[in-house]
């Protein structure tokens, strides 16, 4: 039953560990939304604190868009996509593989940025610092399984790369908010943010689980 | 006959809608703390009402068009002119609650907008089905609804959530007005009436414009089917 996922999985983290279009671009363009908000904000001292999350999440946003895209767009050559529809196993494995190997490039452009982000910055965290390892992949989580859900129904449509940024942040941003306020209260120390990463918890939850259940609706929609 | 009903209806409701606003402007009195501006309450409740209601029939919609779009074609397509319906109305009567919200704020808080938990939640609500409405017209054909029936349930799903978030992070909008602490409401008789009159009229008025709409959708559905099938006999 699994196999079909392992082989998913496998097979796009193979084409990333050759190209490493997804991870390079998302990383650059991570990195220029905070040059860009930097610039625009003039971050310094406890400012610098309160907005660093919101940055942090808004560039890992952005940066996503752009690969999830590619996620899909890529099986399109070669009618890769008809192929893997007429495949007799369930779409849900398919979508849970590119999920995870997605969630996985985002967290490798977290884990790089954190460093530059730190020092760029000025930060030092206020709260409990393990936090971060609960509510940034919660986070991640919460816009990479939406994001490839939504990229898969966008891509059935005109103008796809436009419309997946449309569709998805109205639906993800209660996340954000979520994912926004307890960086902010983990970084400045100021408030608890157990309540968010519950939140957070229930978002992934749900929606993870209608994604399953309706990802084979819209990849055999016709 | 269906003329004639429809007719009636329509001169109900702007007999209606005449009254209650004779009701609000002139009967009720005046708020005992906000005054004049206060009366605005009887177009802003009585549209959120209405949106939201709509927004629940074009859920209903969606989940009516998965349901039948494999075993009944006819009701599918009934379903989904639902959806577009409701979330078309609904996406109006929203934009009304966003435009008079502010106007009463900008009286009774000093400012346009603020970002609480109420106005936020109906501010992302009308943006998802501003998206919903967007997808129905990016992509075309029988795949269109299915994908657009899928987003309005994702959409109606994140509403709870937004709400709930919104809570948690700050709130300002006023209590409920109804059915909140006992020190809250309407205590005026007249005012309750001026209320339940624009409530009734607007409720009329959504469904006129929804039923409308949704003839409309059935019209062009049984029109894009002749177009089809004469193209088939065409080739043939």
């Amino acid at each position: 039953m699994t196999s079909a996922l392992w082989t998913h999985l496998i097979k796009d983290l193979r084409i990333e560990w050759r190209s490493k279009d997804a991870i390079n671009s998302m990383l650059f363009f991570a990195l220029l939304v905070v040059v860009l908000f930097s610039i625009s904000f003039d971050p310094r001292g406890a400012f610098a604190r309160d907005i660093a999350g919101g940055v942090l999440c808004v560039a890992t946003m952005f940066a996503s868009v752009s690969a999830l895209n590619q996620a899909w767009a890529r099986e399109i050559r070669h009618q890769v996509l008809d192929a893997q529809r007429m495949a007799p196993t369930p779409g849900a494995e398919l979508f849970l593989a590119k999920v995870i190997a997605n969630f996985l490039f985002v967290t490798i452009v977290q884990i790089a940025l954190a460093p530059i982000f730190l020092v760029m910055y000025n930060l030092n965290v206020q709260g409990q610092a393990w936090q971060l390892a609960l509510v940034l992949p919660l986070g991640t989580w919460a816009l990479v399984a939406n994001g490839t859900f939504f990229a898969a129904l966008a891509i059935r449509s005109r103008n796809r790369e436009l419309l997946l940024p449309l569709i998805l942040f109205p639906i993800f941003l209660p996340a954000l908010l979520a994912m926004v306020v307890a960086t902010k209260s983990i970084l400045t120390g100021d408030s608890d943010p157990s309540l968010w990463i519950k939140l957070l918890l229930g978002y992934d939850i749900i929606f993870t689980t209608v994604s399953l259940l309706l990802f084979d609706v819209i990849f055999h929609a016709e | 006959m269906k003329k004639l009903a429809i007719g009636l209806y329509a001169v109900v409701t702007i007999a209606l809608m005449i009254w209650g606003f004779y009701q609000a402007m002139y009967v009720a009195p005046d708020d005992a703390l906000q005054g004049y501006i206060f009366r605005i309450i009887y177009y802003h409740v009585p549209s959120a009402s209405v949106a939201f209601l709509f927004f629940a029939v074009s859920l209903l919609g969606s989940i009516g068009y998965l349901a039948f779009r494999r075993s009944n074609d006819n009701r599918a397509q009934i379903a989904d002119a639902w959806a577009l319906a409701g979330a078309e109305v609904g996406v109006i009567f929203c934009t009304v609650v966003l435009l008079t919200g502010p106007i009463w704020g900008r009286r009774a808080w000093g400012i346009w907008w603020t970002w609480d938990a109420r106005l936020t939640t109906t501010l992302v609500l009308w943006l998802i089905y501003v998206s919903y409405l967007l997808l129905r017209r990016f992509a075309a054909g029988p795949q269109m609804q299915t994908l657009a029936a899928v987003l309005g349930i994702f959409g109606a799903l994140d509403v709870p959530i937004v709400y709930m978030s919104n809570r948690w992070w700050r709130t300002q909008h006023p209590a409920p007005v109804f059915g909140g602490d006992s020190g809250s409401g309407m205590k005026d008789p007249t005012m309750l009436a001026a209320f339940g009159w624009n409530m009734l009229a607007w409720f009329a008025w959504g469904i006129f414009v929804l039923i409308l709409r949704f003839s409309v959708e059935r019209k062009h559905q049984q029109y894009a089917e002749e177009e089809a099938e004469e193209a088939l006999a065409a080739n043939i």
